[in-house]
């Protein structure tokens, strides 16, 4: 299941990239298409960020906790905040959590 | 510098690329992909940690091949949602590179195997690196060198991460699982520059954080699409 997944997502990634240089332009220029592509990475990034901190348990029960992951999150901003590069947030972030495990 | 001509600047001219420009074009490619390819480091550990393994991680940076979309979908696995939800919110993810392309097509000028081909390599920095330029030679140049940077070096630093992310144990004790969450955040980051996008980021985490406990895992972020697709069309009706 997780192949045919990474398959289906390859390949629709593929099919979205190569409508856009083979569309002519106007289908898909409007304002709304414009403003709902300008949404949808935010609003899905803002979940995953939710569900990635917050969510704990297996998949079938899951609940919201507040633990590690939160303080990594916060240390996440505050390098960002600095105008940190990406790598160094995600670094900043692994190790406040994991710093905080060892306390 | 061999003068372009300068007419419309609209127009994308086909004509010679001064060898200066060619090379800083190269330069500024080469160093976004560096810059780029050193995180497919984490996404590799961050992959291996989520439960796919090794080869399923670098399967998502060759085939995939969008950052984004690849860390929503082992977000969604390590969440423990099915492989499918994490497929779907990967290709929500994968809508931007569409509205690139279109902004690209004109540019770049390729048709049949080379479009096929250049498809693959339409990304966030690939387009950054080229629909400024001036004319179809500066673009492709850029285009070429940054897509294919990216590629490689993001290809390589999956697979060394997964290596690395797969000989630790246990994750959490490297804070892996926080990572992500940053990771996500930095990517989230710079698209907070209007009073929309934020409302969009606020409501968006609401929801899915409400519907946490009340659904399978990897529904509340699908949801959260339908928040953006609901806010998207109501901006429709307020501005007309």
């Amino acid at each position: 299941m997780t192949w045919i997944a990474i398959l289906a997502c390859a390949a629709g990634c593929y099919g979205l990239k190569l409508a856009g240089l083979s569309v002519p332009a106007r289908v898909l220029e409007s304002r709304l298409v414009q403003r709902i592509a300008d949404l949808l990475p935010v609003a899905l990034l803002a979940a995953l960020i939710g569900v990635q901190v917050f969510a704990t348990g297996d998949s079938s029960d899951q609940t919201l906790a507040i633990d590690a992951r939160l303080a990594g999150l916060g240390a996440a901003a505050v390098a960002l905040l600095l105008r940190a590069p990406f790598l160094v947030v995600v670094l900043v972030s692994a190790l406040t959590a994991a710093l905080l495990r060892l306390l | 510098m061999t003068a372009r001509q300068s007419g419309d600047p609209a127009a994308p001219d086909p004509g010679e690329l001064a060898p200066a420009e060619r090379r800083q074009i190269v330069r500024d490619g080469l160093a976004v992909a560096v810059a780029t390819g050193a995180y497919g480091i984490s996404f590799g550990a961050i992959g291996v940690s989520s439960g796919l393994d090794v080869i399923q991680t670098c399967a998502l940076s060759l085939l995939v091949f969008t950052g984004a979309s690849q860390f929503a979908f082992v977000g969604v696995i390590a969440a423990g949602g099915a492989p499918l939800v994490g497929a779907a919110s990967g290709l929500l993810l994968g809508v931007r590179n569409t509205l690139y392309g279109l902004r690209l097509a004109p540019l770049l000028a390729w048709h049949g195997a080379r479009k096929a081909a250049a498809a693959h390599l339409v990304i966030d920095e690939s387009t950054a690196m080229s629909v400024t330029r001036g004319s179809t030679e500066a673009a492709r140049v850029g285009f070429l060198t940054t897509g294919l940077g990216v590629f490689v070096l993001w290809n390589a630093s999956t697979l060394v991460g997964a290596i690395a992310g797969d000989a630790i144990g246990d994750p959490r004790d490297y804070g892996l699982d926080a990572a992500v969450g940053g990771a996500f955040l930095a990517l989230l980051w710079p698209r907070l520059t209007t009073a929309t996008t934020r409302i969009a980021a606020v409501l968006s985490a609401g929801v899915a954080l409400v519907l946490v406990p009340l659904t399978p895992a990897g529904i509340p972020v699908l949801a959260a699409g339908v928040v953006a697709l609901g806010l998207g069309l109501r901006g429709r009706e307020v501005a007309s």
